[in-house]
């Protein structure tokens, strides 16, 4: 494990600084093949949540033999505590839209569309300006991509990229079976890149910055600069761009408020670290990666967090799998029975293994990682959970 | 009841009678009308050759898409946990006091329903509320009874 | 052959089709893996999570109904992990369930209940999460709806759209409120549901249920003032024994009529009866729409299209309401029986028709709604006063302690109790098309029918739709007008090949002249009140048996069947008669498609 000091960059919010579209201009002159090379080089990994090797999978696409192809860009940012999204649409659509772009005429796709959660529709007119912008691009440059925002209705589980493909098919946002997986079988049955608003536009400054000049940020496991939305008990509220590896002690020294006690990495479907596991550990490594820090200090009570993060995955839930619409209501419902003493502490022995088994049968990432949160949570301020 | 065919059959023109096309045309209805009534709700069954099940299935399933709430103003009150630490309970009662309606009512004459929502992504400025597609942030109790008294006053 | 995959399950390696599943590769080598959410008739869902094992190189579990076998797996189907979670899972289920097993219709015959049993779930590790408020949906004569017993495998949501195409029924809502309902949960009566029961047969829990009518018929029975009449139809004989401890396919009339008998119905019949009687009617009724269409020119609704099936007829009022003229007139052949129950019978044998109770013996849930009609009364009674399935039966004859297995066998009362095999095999889809044939050859003709031994096999088999055609020669000179003419008919069974067959008529492409159609897969066989499970494997049994039931029989034409000769002679006069419109015959009605 090793880590660097925390530093501010500034390269996904830099200004554009080139003509319009030069960036995606510039990429096209190269071969495909380079420009994916490129990619898996740079190190950049997925900023949605999974962290999937963005390079990898664009080569994945590539190699799919289909007449179509989509490229979607996962615009439902609703991971509470998570904002970035919404700033690079407002701030530096271009370059997400660039990514997009340069993805599709990498892998062969002829069809975008953006994702874009229903809480934004503020933001339509303002990124239809941009696209206007870039299909003329396109038409003059003789780039077959087209891209469409496509309304979510207000939905979590959408997030989730196959079941924001069932919600775009017109049906219930329900995660599908796995594999096979959206590079193979994605929008309307046909071979879909699925990635975060931030990974594309990261990897159009990969492709500005070249593999090497972007790989120079960040560690060995984590290349890069990121986006971290901070909120809760922080006097430096907003969207940061921070140098990957930095420790949480670093972190919180500079984002607290010289009292904080904990810290949500990852959002609720991530880790809750304690005061006393700060140094020990990096963002993004062996936590998830999207972005989402939220800061408690010691006024805060951990048993309101964690019935908080509760409730909205009981109702967040999409409900078709028994392990997170059952296990969801038991773990609400469980901490609720320990802290008004109708069941003993040790229920919540109980309650952290029926996470485990969550963890390991639920169908997709949100079932899956409700133990993240829930048994940092419990194992480290139990004495919260049952006074 | 014609107005509501007529509207259904304009947007199903507009987007298309392919299933993939249901919640473009469910939201331009919700647009409209301001919820999704069982007669607009058949006839989109109807026009798009779906049952009527699927589609009261499909819209139960998203926040955004209403079948009861069917108040002229939706007011969505974030009730995750930034929003939460920074105080909304406070605008929720102020909300009900001055609305006298509780969560997930209408009130009188269906101007305003009040809803709580969760997180809507501006976890730094909250408490935060959503009225139909205006946002409003770092909200105290005067700063809600401010807005939603020019609600009452110039947009009734 | 397709391309094959190898894996390993417990240590056995096992090569199977590129595509198909662990689960299905862990059958193959004899390995259980319990299920829920799978069934054999519908795709995959992969919710219910039960059917999770380890396979190697993953750190979670991997559901193996949901998961293609690929090159290479190692699987381990019973590791102490897989059992935890497994044990887990199931105490999940139950802690959102109603468990009232000891008064629950399905008990011994649930999958969660033998589940939860095999691995000792305890009730009380967790806190209940059972909704409050629930109610009985008992609005529907034929279905009742009991969500505090519904696990949301949603196994019947896909059943009446995977097989039925209706889609009454639909997932609503999301997480801790997601539940199986239907159009702004509108009970089901006010829906499009077709009766057919088919969601019945494919829940795995008591969630689904026929409403049932037993301890009415037990009243009935016990009340001296009542005669009491049941008639069974062809498919319970062929599916009842599953119930009372006989292997899938054994045919149990004798025993089945023995028991009614011994249970205290004063008189049991034959529905095959009145489907040889709807086989005259129908034949007749098809020989005229087409004397009409060829000779007088008329503007006739043709291809005519079977009526016996309840649910198919629902299905066509409110999909089809534009092209009711495609059906027969002809009444189903319960609803034939219970008309002639409170008439011809109750004239024969001298007996007050009000005093008489007319129960049907059905596999089929429609048929309860199909008795609870309004025109169905034509008799001047309620022409049948209640409806039992298949399942219904079973329970009252374990209820009155008759040692099933045992029994002798015995024959049908009479009157309107002989029947032919063309009678019989209405059990199976094709089988009115093949009684149907086997008499409208021979009337036209004076020849029996050319397939050997009577058997019309191009219209047997579990084929979604199945067509055949036949030439008409030599014919007798009243019948003149087919001669050379080549017929076409085809038979579809579950409703979503009914569609397909209706939404070509509605084009004006359909070729054919006369067409089955049956509500349910495989026929009546396979039907909404029969014995649960139903799969092919059980259905293709069950129909083995309708078959040789016919093979059995020393008459194997509706027309040569002697009590409806002497129906006709004594009562009805002549086929299409006055009578015969009056009684056998009814009218539809559009309904609304949403
Ligand atoms: C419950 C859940 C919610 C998710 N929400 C989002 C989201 O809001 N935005 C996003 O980009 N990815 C989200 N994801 C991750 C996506 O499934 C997918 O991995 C991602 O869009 C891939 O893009 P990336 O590789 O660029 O990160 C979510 C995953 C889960 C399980
Ligand atoms: S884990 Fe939760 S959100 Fe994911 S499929 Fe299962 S029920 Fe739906
Ligand atoms: S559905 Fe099954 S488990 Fe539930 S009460 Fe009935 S028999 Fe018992
Ligand atoms: S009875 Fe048939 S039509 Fe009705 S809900 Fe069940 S499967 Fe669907
Ligand atoms: S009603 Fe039965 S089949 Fe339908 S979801 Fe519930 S348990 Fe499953
Ligand atoms: S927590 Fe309220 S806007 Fe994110
Ligand atoms: S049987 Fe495999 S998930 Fe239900």
């Amino acid at each position: 494990m090793s880590n660097i000091k925390l530093r501010k960059v500034d390269v996904i919010f830099s200004p554009y600084s080139v003509a319009p579209y030069e960036i995606l201009k510039n990429a096209m002159k190269r071969s495909k093949d380079e420009v994916v090379q490129e990619l898996i080089d740079s190190g950049l990994r997925g900023r949605g949540g999974a962290g999937f090797p963005t390079g990898l999978k664009w080569k994945f696409a590539k190699q799919q033999e289909s007449d179509q192809k989509y490229v979607i860009c996962n615009a439902d940012e609703g991971e509470p505590g998570t904002f970035k999204d919404r700033k690079l649409l407002v701030e530096v659509p271009r370059k997400v839209i660039s990514g997009m772009a340069i993805c599709a005429w990498a892998v062969g796709a002829s069809k975008g569309y953006i994702y874009l959660r229903r809480e934004y529709r503020y933001l339509v007119s303002h990124i239809e300006e941009e696209l206007e912008l870039y299909h003329k691009f396109a038409k003059e440059a003789g780039l077959d991509f087209k891209i469409e925002i496509f309304m979510g209705a207000g939905a979590y589980i959408c997030g989730e990229e196959t079941a924001l493909i069932e919600s775009m098919e017109g049906r219930r946002g329900e995660p599908r079976n796995k594999p096979p997986f959206p590079i193979k079988n994605g929008y309307l049955g046909k071979p879909t890149v699925v990635n975060n608003v931030e990974t594309f536009a990261s990897a159009t400054m990969v492709c500005r910055m070249g593999a090497d000049e972007y790989k120079k940020l960040g560690t060995d496991d984590q290349r890069g600069s990121k986006l971290f939305s901070i909120s809760g008990d922080s006097p430096k509220k907003g969207v940061h761009e921070l140098e990957l590896g930095m420790s949480l002690e670093d972190f919180a020294n500079e984002f607290g408020d010289g009292d904080t006690k904990a810290v949500q990495v990852g959002g609720v479907a991530g880790f809750c670290i304690p005061k006393k596991q700060f140094k020990t550990t990096i963002i993004g490594e062996g936590n998830t990666t999207g972005g989402s820090t939220m800061i408690f200090n010691s006024t805060r009570s951990m048993y309101n967090v964690l019935h908080n993060y509760l409730d909205f995955f009981a109702e967040e839930s999409c409900g078709q799998c028994t392990p997170c619409r059952v296990g969801t209501q038991q773990l609400l419902k469980g901490i609720e029975a320990v802290k008004s003493k109708k069941k003993p502490p040790e229920y919540l022995d109980q309650l952290v293994k029926l996470a485990e088994t969550m963890r390991l049968t639920s169908k997709c990432g949100l079932g899956q990682s409700v133990t993240n949160s829930f048994s940092s949570i419990v194992k480290n301020f139990r004495e919260e959970m049952i006074y | 009841m014609a107005e509501v065919k007529e509207l259904v059959k304009e947007l199903v023109d507009k987007y298309g009678r392919e299933r993939k096309n249901l919640l473009p045309v469910l939201q331009g209805i919700h647009l409209e009308t301001n919820y999704l009534s069982k007669e607009a709700m058949l006839e989109v069954a109807k026009q798009m050759d779906l049952s009527a099940a699927e589609i009261y299935g499909t819209a139960s399933f998203y926040s955004f898409l209403d079948t009861k709430a069917d108040g002229k103003y939706k007011i969505r009150v974030c009730k995750s946990i930034t929003c939460e630490m920074a105080g909304k309970s406070e605008i929720i009662r102020t909300l009900e006091d001055m609305l006298k309606v509780k969560v997930g009512e209408t009130t009188e004459g269906k101007r305003f329903s009040l809803l709580e929502t969760n997180c809507l992504g501006l976890c730094d400025q909250g408490p935060a509320m959503l009225i139909n597609e205006e946002f409003y942030t770092q909200l105290t109790p005067a700063k809600v009874r401010k807005i939603l008294g020019e609600y009452i006053r110039n947009k009734y | 052959m397709a391309e094959q995959v190898k894996l390993n399950i417990d240590g056995v390696d096992v090569q199977v089709e590129k595509g198909q599943s662990i689960l299905d590769a862990a059958k193959k080598v004899n390995i259980r893996i319990p299920t829920l959410c799978h069934h054999e008739d519908l795709c995959v869902a992969g919710n219910c999570r039960v059917c999770v094992v380890e396979q190697e190189g993953k750190n979670t579990l991997t559901p193996s109904c949901a998961t293609p076998a690929e090159e290479g797996m190692v699987i381990k189907t019973s590791t102490p992990k897989v059992r935890r979670a497994r044990k887990d899972l199931m105490a999940l289920l139950v802690s959102e369930h109603n468990t009232q097993c000891t008064t629950c219709y399905r008990s011994t015959n649930c999958e969660l209940q033998d589940l939860a049993a095999e691995y000792n779930v305890d009730n009380n590790i967790y806190l209940s999460v059972l909704k409050e408020n629930l109610e009985i949906d008992k609005s529907s004569w034929s279905i009742e709806k009991d969500d505090s017993k519904c696990i949301r495998c949603q196994r019947c949501v896909r059943t009446c759209a995977e097989l039925q195409h209706v889609n009454a029924l639909a997932v609503t809502e999301r997480g801790r409120d997601m539940r199986i309902s239907t159009f702004m949960h509108l009970p089901m009566n006010e829906i499009v549901c077709t009766n057919c029961g088919q969601c019945i047969t494919h829940c795995p829990t008591g969630a689904l249920t026929e409403r049932r009518y037993y301890d009415e018929i037990w009243e009935a029975i016990d009340d001296p003032e009542k005669h009491v009449v049941i008639n069974t139809a062809p498919s319970v004989r062929v599916a009842l024994g599953e119930m009372l401890g006989f292997p899938v396919g054994t045919r149990v009339t004798g025993k089945m009529v023995t028991a009614l008998k011994k249970m205290g119905f004063d008189s049991v019949l034959d529905t095959d009866f009145s489907a040889d009687l709807t086989i005259i009617e129908e034949a007749n009724e098809l020989l005229v729409r087409l004397k009409d269409a060829l000779v007088h020119k008329k503007d006739v609704a043709l291809p005519m299209i079977t009526s016996c099936s309840p649910g198919w007829v629902k299905f066509i009022e409110h999909m089809y309401p534009e092209h009711l003229a495609h059906l027969s007139s002809c009444k189903s052949p319960q609803q034939m029986f219970g008309a002639l129950t409170k008439t011809y019978y109750a004239e024969k044998k001298g007996i007050d028709p009000s005093k008489i109770v007319s129960v049907a013996g059905m596999p089929c849930a429609a048929k309860k709604y199909e008795a609870n009609r309004p025109e169905m009364r034509d008799s001047g009674y309620h022409d049948v006063d209640a409806g039992l399935t298949t399942r219904e039966i079973g329970h009252m004859i374990k209820q009155s302690g008759i040692n099933f297995l045992e029994l002798e066998d015995s024959e049908f009362d009479s009157i309107m109790g002989e029947s032919t095999g063309a009678g019989v095999i209405f059990g199976a889809t094709g089988g009115v098309m093949e009684a149907a044939l086997r008499t409208a050859y021979f009337v036209i003709t004076g020849r029996p029918v050319p397939f050997d031994n009577l058997n019309i096999t191009p219209v047997r088999g579990l084929k979604g739709i199945k067509e055949t055609s036949i030439k008409f020669e030599n014919c007798l000179p009243e019948y003149s007008f087919l001669e050379g003419v080549e017929a076409k008919f085809a038979i579809a069974h579950g409703l979503i090949n009914a569609r397909q067959i209706m939404d070509q008529i509605v084009a004006g492409e359909s070729p054919y002249h006369f067409i089955e159609i049956m509500a349910c897969p495989g026929g009546c066989i396979g039907g909404g009140g029969q014995p649960i499970p139903t799969n092919d494997e059980i259905r293709k049994k069950r129909i083995q048996a309708i078959y040789d039931e016919d093979m059995n029989k020393p008459i194997r034409m509706s027309h040569e069947n002697p009590e409806i000769i002497k129906i006709y002679e004594d009562f009805l006069e002549k086929p299409l008669g006055e009578k015969s419109h009056h009684l056998l015959h009814t009218k539809y009605r559009k309904r609304k498609r949403y």
